[in-house]
């Protein structure tokens, strides 16, 4: 009777998890002595030549050269028996025995023969064939396969093997306790768990070959039938909780913290030195589990709402960090509203004729290839209005304790964008007539609303108009854009009645509001100023006369 | 191998201890280098010079070519000096000042030594194969140190005790240690089984040095138990502690040369420069011999060919009979070489040369004896294939006592804590038993189990 004995792959260093494999020194079929090298392999720390622990015959190789495994995978089988060889293990008689099985148990190993016909595979196929003489179905092989190897790895042979050395299966469960739940301790002729196949295929095994009973007496009664069965988890059927396959790393005193607050240290977050879980990891997951169970708006409302913002620990918050557009925003914010000293002022006004002129101008051929909105000619107001009083027109200088008036225009419009806020201005808009005007408007919000605007169209502004019109707001105090001395808020323009003529009638009126710095721009400028944008969108003629 | 325990080296030391009177120099043309206190580079003679014994002195005064400071120039690797009986290619070479200390040895005595070192090779192979074949957790091959190892464990008498590190397979083995039991502790099944006070052979100390102290203290006591200088050779005891060249960076090696110095404990501190302290050359240990540093310490010293198991043996002896005798402490620098990685999770291919390796083979301790031996007709086949034989049978008794040593009982951990009997020691044990018996597992329940 042929034995066989299959080799997992050792640590050869002190603590390795896998090596891969570099070289075959042996075929199969080969005849090898006992510490005969015959594979070499390459660890983390070196090359080493793997001596033969038997001596035999190689009757698989079941690991590819290249291949990276892990620390007690087997590598090689040999059989340490070859003489013994019952007759039905005749290379011939064992190709016949072993029919379709051989196929399916090609496709899960991997291993260098894979592929090849039958008949020559066959003769060094023995393994497992007892079970399935015993007229296991052949769609049982791949659970009796593993359920041989496992016997085989765990098996008899590797009752002795060390710590690092790949126990059997059985050694990952964790140890049964007198006082605990126990877990069935049913023989492995009727194991609670399992399909049909691997149950059939494990007491077959079993029953039938003498490593395989000989593993299922030896190793730890719970989890031995999961072993023969084909690796299920060992919770499934025993109730048992099983080893994770990596190790969460948590000294003592942490894994007492964690028990006792509840916590699964799996998911736990480690932010510790080496993927260590800490206290603190421990404590935060707690508190972050309590604070889950608050309600928030909704279940599954603690994730994070932004993809650039991450759910704060305890689920009720997401948190972004503070970059780019708004961060700059922020910045522009704060030193505009706390050095410069705003002032707002308002006005009402009725833009029925401004309303006109748009529809004129938009049927106007020369303006057909430019947006004409109210905004365009609430722009062209604010430039009148500055050429009338160009002291707005200006900004302090706190560093030299001067006032710099700006001979040139660079109006501003603050634009909503996907990025957030960007107040890119149109070059000497002083000089632009109104269809370059328009024009320019135009570039400048489909540059910006595409995030394209660039630092330079930002930079140096000198007066700038905000339109919270758009979106159905009346008006608001605007903060000064910094370095600026003015910005206009134009309104959303309504219908409503207003006195026209001594009548009440229905007219288009909008509300303006300026905010100033009063450091440099008394009450009665910034007023002025309002009053003549307000004149202009009353009267658009007024551009005739100041224009 | 059918027997537990190897036959104890039966060299009577007494013989070579006979032969106490060392001619001085006879105008001989290879006068030995010992590394005196007179010899200290640049100094006056430090001298704590033995004077009780009138070999060491004669060994102290011996230096018409002591070594000159120009030799400490040579560096840490210089060969200049070294005592050697066997030339490389197995020449007997005469010595004026050692040859006394061999002159008794018969040809049985020779293939005793011979035979202990191909076994204890055997044993190295059979080890590392066990490791790579997933058996043992690690071990450290002593491949190529034989000749230091089983010279100098050879020149043992019973009464003596030996301090190892990790690596001293041969001394254990001619301690009458059985092997299989020094591979418990690479196994991870213990820390060291077998009985330190039969064997004179302490446990494997796996701390860099730190036995150097332990040795220095035990010879210490051996001083106030009234077992030096008694003139009866079945009484006087000497200490040896084995450690290497790395070692001799270690503080704890400094502290117990200053010890052994100025308690004059009788102690051999057998330094095995095998060259290598794992990827770390001696070069960058020392810049002169590493036996240079001992006279420092007021330390004699004397630097053997290690790879020549006579010459280690007459060193060896020599430093033994000076401690037993009141002498005071020897140091002892056995130039050799680590042919093996320092343990089986290193790969020496990375920091050295194969051509360096390669120089050393030629150098073997083995085949240096073997050459001795055959040039003198003295290696009958009979006696070879019956050593080949024990050869395989020991590698076969190896791998199955390995594979069938099991594990012993946790509550053992408990004992030979203390000497005596100790209530909390008794009562970490009685908690352990309890809480062991509270797993359907437990061993015992089931032939075979895992726990």
């Amino acid at each position: 009777m042929p034995t066989y004995q299959q080799f997992p792959l050792p640590d050869a260093g002190e603590g390795l998890t896998e090596a891969e494999i570099v070289e075959w020194h042996v075929a199969v079929g080969d005849t090898v002595e006992v510490n005969q090298t015959i594979v070499e392999i390459e660890t983390a720390k070196s090359l080493v030549d793997l001596p033969c622990p038997w001596a035999g015959v190689v009757t698989r190789l079941l690991v590819e050269p290249g291949t990276t495994v892990d620390v007690g995978t087997p590598i090689i089988e040999i059989d340490t028996d070859p003489t013994g060889a019952a007759p039905a293990d005749a290379p011939g008689a064992a190709t016949a025995s072993d029919g379709s099985a051989s196929d399916e148990a090609a496709s899960d190993e991997g291993a260098s023969d894979e592929g090849e016909p039958v008949a020559t595979t066959g003769a060094v196929r023995h393994v497992g064939r007892t079970a399935e003489r015993r007229g296991v179905e052949p769609g049982g092989s791949d659970e009796i396969e593993a359920a041989r190897d496992s016997a085989l790895a765990g098996g008899a042979q590797r009752e002795s093997v060390l710590v690092g050395y790949g126990l059997a299966e059985a050694g990952s469960a964790r140890r049964p306790r007198a006082g605990a739940d126990p877990a069935p301790q049913a023989p492995t002729t009727s194991p609670p768990a399992g399909t049909a196949s691997s149950t059939a295929a494990s007491s077959s095994a079993a029953e039938s070959s003498a490593v395989a009973s000989s593993a299922a007496t030896a190793v730890a009664p719970p989890s031995a039938r999961t072993t023969a069965s084909s690796g299920l988890a060992p919770a499934a059927a025993s109730g048992v909780t099983p080893a994770r396959a990596t190790h969460v790393l948590a000294k003592p005193p942490v894994r007492k913290l964690a028990r006792e607050l509840g916590v699964d240290l799996d998911s736990v977050t480690p932010t510790g030195p080496g993927g260590i879980v800490t206290r603190e990891d421990v404590l935060a997951h707690a508190a972050q589990a309590e604070a889950r169970t608050l309600a928030t708006y909704a279940k599954d409302d603690d994730r994070a709402w932004l993809a650039s913002g991450t759910v704060s620990v305890d689920g009720r918050q997401t948190r972004v960090p503070v970059k780019s557009v708004r961060k700059r925003t922020a910045e522009a914010m704060v030193t505009s509203a706390f050095t410069a000293p705003h002032v707002t002022v308002f006005h009402t006004v009725d833009v029925t004729r401004t309303m006109k002129l748009v529809e004129k101008l938009r049927a106007d051929r020369e303006f057909a290839d430019v947006r004409v909105t109210p905004l365009l000619i609430a722009a062209k107001a604010l430039l009148l209005a500055v050429r009338r009083h160009p002291e707005i027109n200006a900004s302090w200088d706190e560093a030299s304790q001067e006032i710099v008036y700006k001979h040139y225009v660079n109006l501003g419009i603050a634009a909503a964008t996907p990025r957030g806020l960007v107040v890119p201005n149109v070059k000497d808009a002083h000089r632009l007539g109104l269809h370059e005007l328009a024009q320019a408007l135009g570039e400048l919000t489909a540059t910006a609303r595409a995030g394209r605007t660039s630092p330079a169209d930002m930079s140096d502004g000198t007066i700038t108009v905000t339109n919270v019109g758009v979106f159905g707001i009346d008006t608001g105090t605007p903060i000064l854009n910094p370095g600026e001395a003015a910005i206009l808020a134009f309104g959303a323009i309504r219908q409503q009645p207003w006195v026209h003529k001594g009548k009440i009638k229905v007219r288009h009126v909008t509300q303006l509001a300026l905010s100033f710095d009063h450091r440099l721009v008394d009450g009665e400028l910034g007023s002025r100023v309002l009053a003549d944008v307000a004149a202009v969108l009353a009267d658009p003629a007024h551009g005739l006369v100041w224009g | 191998m059918s027997s537990s325990g190897l036959p104890h080296a039966d060299i009577s030391p007494a013989a070579a201890l006979g032969h106490g009177q060392t001619g001085s120099p006879s105008g001989s043309t290879a006068p030995a280098a010992p590394w005196t206190p007179a010899a200290t580079p640049g100094g006056p003679a430090a001298a704590p010079v033995p004077t009780s014994d009138g070999r060491a002195a004669a060994h102290s005064t011996s230096p018409a070519a002591s070594p000159s400071p120009a030799s400490a120039d040579a560096g840490p690797l210089t060969e200049e000096g070294l005592v050697q009986l066997l030339t490389p290619s197995g020449e007997r070479v005469a010595h004026p000042e050692y040859d006394a200390y061999v002159a008794d040895l018969t040809d049985d005595d020779l293939r005793a030594m011979y035979r202990d070192m191909v076994l204890v090779r055997r044993f190295d192979t059979e080890a590392t194969a066990l490791q790579r074949q997933g058996e043992l957790a690690l071990f450290a091959q002593a491949l190529g140190q034989e000749a230091a190892q089983v010279g100098s464990g050879r020149a043992l008498r019973p009464q003596d005790h030996v301090f190892p590190s990790y690596r001293e397979h041969g001394v254990a083995h001619v301690r009458g240690v059985e092997l299989t039991e020094v591979l418990r502790l690479f196994r991870g099944v213990d820390h060291g089984g077998w009985d330190p006070v039969a064997h004179g052979f302490h446990l494997y100390t796996l701390v860099i040095g730190s036995h150097t102290l332990h040795a220095t203290g035990y010879a210490m006591g051996v001083v106030r138990d009234g077992l030096v200088g008694t003139g009866d050779p079945d009484k006087d005891t000497a200490v040896v502690t084995y450690f290497g060249d790395g070692a001799t960076s270690q503080g704890d090696v400094s502290e117990a040369l200053v010890f052994a110095a100025v308690n004059q404990a009788p102690v051999v501190l057998f330094c095995q420069n095998n060259q290598w302290a794992i990827s770390e050359p001696t070069t960058r240990q020392a810049t002169v011999p590493i036996a240079a540093r001992a006279p420092g310490f007021g330390i004699p010293a004397v630097r053997v060919d290690g790879n020549d198991v006579l010459a280690s043996y007459a060193v060896t002896a020599q430093a033994l009979e000076r401690a037993r005798s009141g002498g005071g402490p020897t140091f002892v620098e056995a130039f050799t070489y680590r042919m093996g990685a320092h343990t089986t999770s290193d790969d020496p291919s990375r920091y050295r040369s194969s051509e360096q390796e390669e120089h050393w083979r030629r150098r073997d301790p083995i085949d240096r004896l073997r050459a001795y031996l055959e040039s003198r007709d003295a290696l009958p086949s009979q006696f070879l294939a019956s050593l080949a034989a024990e050869g395989d049978a020991l590698g076969e008794h190896i791998r199955t006592t390995i594979r069938a040593m099991g594990h012993p009982s946790p509550a053992s951990m408990f004992e030979h804590v203390y000497a005596t009997p100790h209530s909390g020691v008794e009562a970490e044990r009685a908690w352990f038993e309890s809480y062991e018996s509270s797993f359907l597992d437990r061993p015992g329940h089931s032939e075979g189990s895992h726990r």
